[in-house]
């Protein structure tokens, strides 16, 4: 518990700093304003659209698969400290879950949507 | 020099007779400060480092002019110019998300230092969770990285902020597999209870899969070259930091540096042995390895081309997860025959 005191205080500690450099630098810099200054930056042309747009992520199928092995990854620390106890029949549990899920990533990889789409 | 004895030591009876609930944030308050300074102090290094040793790469000399030798005296002088330099938020910006961004971006790299070990008692808190702790605390600066990329409302920024989304998804998973046989031969979370598994043979040795994966993620995890692509500056500009400038761009690149200081600290630990070393003190044995990484991880950044962004997917998923895999299964296996 008292561990966890000091985590708290380095997150603090860290939002802290930033808005103290960023105080200072509203003291120290100056200010010309420029509405031309104000535009995106787009190489030199004249801005156009918005870039807050619906974009087409060719990703979300890696991402639906990152779900799955994020969470799997989550039940593997606990079973991987405890591994010199649960011995033999501990190690075959977690080889027949790994299994389930690279059947998983097998077939993905078949279907072909591990692309870049 | 009695008197100052005797006002010393009354000093410190008088703050270690201090209730624990005062006693505690003070102490952690100092060592958050000494963590601090340690980073700012190593930051200026490695930023004045990297420049010079990316010129003898090159065949340059690198800063030269700003203080002699050397010029030693660059990244000061940098510094200065980022504190008195112009802020400008350019019209149509998410402003929560593009002012909060920077701190998002850094305050997680301050947080995996909670946990380091720098020598046998030097260690802010010892988390018997720490592995986790540094996944988490590492995983997190992404978002940042994404709210500056959406928030800056630049097209640039958003391809940015695309590719480190793609990058987390690909990499987050090798990078937390990759440490798992070495969970499993130190039956322990915590990194001093790691530390002290290596007494006999380092984890780099038990676990050269293991290492390779997780030296190859934790690139990308830093978004360096190879895999620099959120920021790309032949292809994106700038990439998710476009729109920035002056200390708040500042503190985006502190937070780059911090970074790969904490990862070349959790690499050593993890699988060099961390602070423990014949000879030398635990302080030296544990700056001489971390600095063996982050020179490592400089020389990779400075020798390869960026890799693309579908091959760059295709190498997490297609080689890297399942070399994860197969080192889970191996190390249970052996752990179970010897």
């Amino acid at each position: 518990m008292l561990s966890w005191v000091n985590v708290a205080i380095f997150l603090i500690a860290g939002v802290v700093v930033v808005a103290v450099g960023l105080g200072m630098a509203w003291l120290l810099r100056p200010s010309y304003p420029d509405p031309k200054k104000l535009d995106p930056y787009e190489c030199g042309e004249v801005p156009f659209g918005d870039a807050q747009v619906r974009f087409n992520i060719r990703y979300y199928i890696f991402a639906l698969i990152f779900v799955v092995f994020d969470i799997e990854s989550v039940f593997i620390y606990p079973w991987a400290v405890l591994f010199r106890q649960l011995g033999v029949f501990g190690f075959f549990e977690m080889l027949v879950f790994l299994v389930i899920l690279v059947v998983g990533l097998v077939y993905a990889w078949k279907k072909k949507v591990l692309e870049w789409v | 020099m009695a008197a100052l004895a005797d006002t010393w030591q009354a000093l410190l009876d008088w703050y270690f007779a201090l209730p624990t609930a005062i006693l505690v944030p003070i102490a952690g308050l100092l060592k958050v400060l000494a963590v601090f300074g340690w980073i700012v102090i190593n930051v200026l290094i490695l930023i004045w480092l990297e420049r010079k040793f990316s010129g003898r790469l090159q065949s340059r000399l690198g800063p030269m002019r700003v203080g002699r030798p050397h010029g030693w005296a660059q990244t000061l002088a940098d510094t200065i110019k980022l504190l008195v330099k112009e802020d400008i938020i350019p019209r149509g910006v998410d402003r929560w998300l593009y002012v909060i961004a920077p701190a998002v971006v850094f305050t997680p790299a301050l947080l995996v230092w909670a946990v380091v070990p720098f020598t046998k008692n030097w260690i802010v808190s010892d988390l018997n969770v720490a592995l986790i702790y540094v996944a988490a605390a590492g995983s997190l600066a992404v978002l940042g990285i994404f709210m500056s990329g959406w928030g800056s409302n630049n097209k640039w920024s958003l391809l940015g902020a695309m590719r480190a989304a793609a990058q987390i998804i690909s990499y987050e998973v090798p990078s937390v597999l990759s440490l798992m046989g070495v969970v499993m031969i130190a039956g322990s979370l915590s990194l001093q209870g790691i530390v002290a598994a290596q007494h006999r043979v380092w984890f780099i040795f038990l676990q050269p899969l293991g290492f390779i994966i997780y030296l190859i993620s934790t690139m990308a995890e830093l978004n360096r070259t190879p895999f620099d692509l959120t920021e790309a500056e032949s292809e994106l500009v700038a990439g998710f930091n476009t729109e920035y400038s002056g200390l708040r761009w500042a503190f985006f690149f502190l937070g780059e540096y911090a970074n790969l200081l904490a990862a070349s600290a959790i690499a050593a630990t993890v699988f060099l042995g961390g602070w423990s070393g014949p000879f030398l003190p635990g302080i030296v044995w544990f700056v001489l390895k971390t600095y063996f990484f982050v020179i490592l991880i400089m020389w990779i950044k400075w020798t390869m081309p960026r890799i693309r962004i579908d091959q760059m997917m295709e190498v997490g998923w297609k080689f890297l997860i399942p070399a994860a895999l197969v080192n889970i299964a191996i190390t249970g296996l052996v752990l179970l025959v010897v």
